[in-house]
């Protein structure tokens, strides 16, 4: 595998958008054929060479290249989208659209990214060691297939309607999510290793969303059916199982209806009387600030 | 003896009454009374009439004060400013006539711009919406004439839409509607007890925020499946109440304003609200309506709609049409420091948009084309007045429900005054020329200086 490094040298004005920096636009290319491919800025049109420095060489296909960006990518857009095969390292942060459409090999991202990471995701790996924004492995707008295939982690937080009409595939955040988590989902796994706000598996057709955290509040449409012991990147947890969503359709395979599942980590005992005693100190400290505050506002 | 103009539009909201009557005086220059409208809408007639409006362009000085200037410097100084952008965002759209709308859309297209409209901080969730899960609606008439149970969801029209209830959708007597508000079911569902609500039969105050929770518990109720006790602070006895009505229903509609569709969940809401609907299909005729806010906002989305494909947030930049809310609307742009230059036409993003939004178009060279004084001519570089579409000047305009009508002219605006289409015009025509004079395809010369 050859490797090509991508330094950005100057931070773009408006955002920079460079979706042909991936395995597959820059294998088989010279060094020189590479800077002179377009990157966009608004209505302008420039080539690759004015913003990056292009050392090292591309394999002659996507799968025996290894492309590595470097700098400040937090104004660059299409990152690694629409790759097929090899491998892309992102050492910093990145904008929109990283490993958009993207349909095999792996892509490493060293900080956090913008929101539509990983829309319409087909297969490969999407690895992203800080936080992913809004619309992690969704659909893109008005198309009902979302991520089809291919494994998304994080390693820190995602924000709001990740895996946004899923359909396959697996995301794995190890922080917390935002609301809407799996809506209009209809296949793939959703596991959450942090906390969940609220709306997780609205409008659930099919697929799984696993919570090793808590929940703020529950959608009314999911049905509690029983515990069982699940096996969560290796390893196991006991879990509360749910059903639905029950206002949702759904299809049936030899007469049996096909729900949604959603499983919340059953807390310990001494977890429980944990949680409590926090809720118990949170509620006191409230009253405290409620009894406090009027007074301060008097002095004032 | 002053003479009365009757079948008047009034272009105040998407409700659009088409049945004013204005008394103008006997030269036909001013007006003298407003009968029929709303005190919305009689005041945007009668403030038209006022002595201190502004009727040349004014540029803004260093220190603040106003210049008045030339209607051909205001367009030398936009078509410049446009051509100049790399990423212009031109902004409103939804005060104006489709006509407009239409010159617009070939000015930002020139000039690579992104075209947004006031639907981006309003009811552009429910269009995200509508393109994911589809929409079975209806028009305002069939309502009058027919329907029998009303939900009004996160809206307020007895503030918002005054003369909704009385024209449309409560109190009217229709063909198949007879005893008017009598025969008619009203359901409201908000988290504050509005005047509207007061109304309702069956009024359903529920957590803020929770408005998701509460239309799948309502499609939960229509499957007979069992709910929790309470679901956004409501009982489940009152969700399958409100159920069995909406079922029973012969004819139905669901109305939905900006309580759902700019709280959490936002495009969410409207999904499940739509869905909803379409569950209620199962067993009665059940339809859905956004209650647009602005008089022509729905124009906008129609015009954008049918000239590229998406109705509003369209980005031209590129020479095709991309679309995706969350990136090129407004609010995104200006947070993420992604357009250079803003023009605003028909709306007041100054007064709507957050403050930091506001202040990254203060520092912009900026450009408002707007009849009134408002907080966006007052940070805008140029301010342009212009004559009030549906008062001083014609034009087509589309109702709530995407009805299109031909608004009327009353009066002749101020002597010397543009209308949006001749300004519009005449700097499509200036930008068309800076073009041919510029090589196709050549980086622009310099960032756009600020007058």
């Amino acid at each position: 595998m050859e490797t090509v490094t991508l330094t950005l040298k100057t931070t773009p004005t408006l955002m920079l958008e460079a979706e042909a920096i991936s395995p597959d636009g820059l294998a088989g290319k010279t060094p020189d054929q590479i800077r002179a491919l377009p990157v966009y800025m608004g209505r302008e049109t420039y080539t690759l060479g004015e913003y990056f420095d292009v050392s090292g060489s591309p394999g002659s296909t996507a799968a025996e290249t290894k492309v590595v960006v470097k700098g400040d990518l937090s104004r660059v857009k299409y990152l690694g989208s629409k790759m097929s095969a090899g491998e892309m390292v992102i050492e910093g942060n990145a904008d929109m659209y990283v490993g958009a459409w993207m349909s095999g090999g792996r892509l490493t991202v060293k900080g956090s990214v913008d929101d539509f990471a990983g829309t319409g995701m087909k297969g490969g790996e999407l690895l992203i060691e800080g936080n992913a924004g809004n619309y992690l492995g969704s659909a893109y707008r008005g198309d009902w297939r979302g991520m089809q295939g291919g494994l998304i982690r994080v390693k820190g937080n995602a924000g709001s309607d990740t895996g946004y009409f899923m359909n396959g595939g697996t995301i794995i955040v190890e922080g917390n999510v935002d609301v809407h988590v799996g809506t209009h989902a209809e296949g793939g796994t959703i596991v959450i290793k942090g906390n969940a706000k609220s709306r997780l598996g609205g409008q659930m057709v099919e697929g799984t969303i696993i919570l090793l955290g808590t929940v703020d509040v529950m959608m009314p449409g999911f049905k509690y059916v029983g515990d069982e012991e699940v096996d969560v990147d290796g390893q196991k947890f006991l879990m509360s199982a749910y059903i639905g969503d029950l206002g949702e359709r759904h299809r049936k395979r030899k007469g049996a209806t096909i729900y949604g599942r959603l499983l919340i980590r059953k807390p310990a005992p001494a977890d429980i009387a944990a949680s409590r005693e926090a809720r118990l100190a949170r509620a006191r400290e409230a009253k405290k600030a409620r009894f406090i505050a009027p007074e301060e506002t008097a002095s004032a | 003896m002053a003479k009365t103009v009757t079948d008047v539009i009034c272009p105040f909201c998407g409700t659009l009454c088409d049945d004013l009557e204005i008394q103008v005086s006997d030269d036909g220059t001013r007006i003298l009374e407003v009968y029929n409208a709303c005190a919305i809408g009689a005041e945007k007639f009668l403030h038209s009439q006022s002595k201190d409006r502004v009727t040349r362009p004014r540029m803004q000085q260093e220190d603040g004060s106003y210049k008045e200037v030339s209607y051909d410097e205001a367009i030398e100084y936009t078509a410049r400013m446009l051509v100049n952008a790399k990423k212009p965002l031109m902004y409103g759209w939804s005060s104006t006539s489709c006509e407009a709308q239409s010159i617009g859309h070939e000015i930002a297209e020139a000039v690579g711009g992104i075209v947004d409209n006031t639907a981006t901080v309003c009811h552009g969730s429910s269009l995200i919406a509508i393109q994911d899960v589809g929409i079975p609606s209806c028009t305002l008439g069939e309502i009058k004439n027919r329907a029998d149970v009303v939900v009004f969801w996160g809206c307020n029209p007895s503030h918002a839409h005054p003369r909704h209830l009385s024209r449309y959708s409560i109190f009217p007597r229709g063909f198949f509607t007879g005893k008017g508000h009598k025969g008619r079911k009203m359901i409201v569902v908000d988290p504050r007890n509005t005047d509207t609500m007061k109304m309702a039969d069956v009024g359903l105050q529920l957590e803020q925020g929770r408005d998701y929770e509460l239309l799948s518990a309502l499609r939960v109720a229509f499957r007979d499946e069992e709910l929790p006790d309470v679901v956004a602070g409501i009982r489940k006895e009152k969700i399958y109440e409100a159920a069995e009505i909406m079922k029973n229903a012969r004819f139905g509609v669901i109305f939905f304003g900006m309580g759902v569709t700019q709280s959490l969940g936002k495009n969410h809401n409207i999904d499940i609200a739509i869905m909803v609907t379409k569950d209620l299909n199962e067993f009665t005729k059940f339809s859905i309506i956004a209650m647009r806010g602005h008089y022509n906002v729905t124009g906008s989305g129609a015009v954008l709609g049918w000239q590229f494909g998406y109705p509003f947030a369209t980005d031209l930049s590129r020479g095709f049409a991309r679309y995706n809310p969350g990136e090129t609307t407004a609010n995104d742009l200006l947070r993420r420091d992604e357009c250079d230059a803003v023009f605003v036409l028909g709306s007041d993003p100054g007064a709507h948009f957050p403050i930091s939004s506001v202040k990254k178009i203060a520092r912009l060279p900026s450009v408002a084309v707007d009849p009134h004084i408002t907080p966006t001519t007052e940070i805008s570089k140029l301010h342009v007045p212009v004559a009030f579409v549906g008062v001083e000047v014609g034009g087509c305009c589309y109702r709530m429900d995407n009805v299109p009508i031909e608004s009327r002219k009353v009066v002749d605006p101020p002597e010397g005054m543009m209308t949006d289409t001749e300004f519009l015009t005449r700097v499509r025509d200036r930008v068309a020329e800076l073009k041919a004079q510029a090589p196709v395809g050549a980086p622009s010369a310099a960032e756009p200086q600020e007058a």
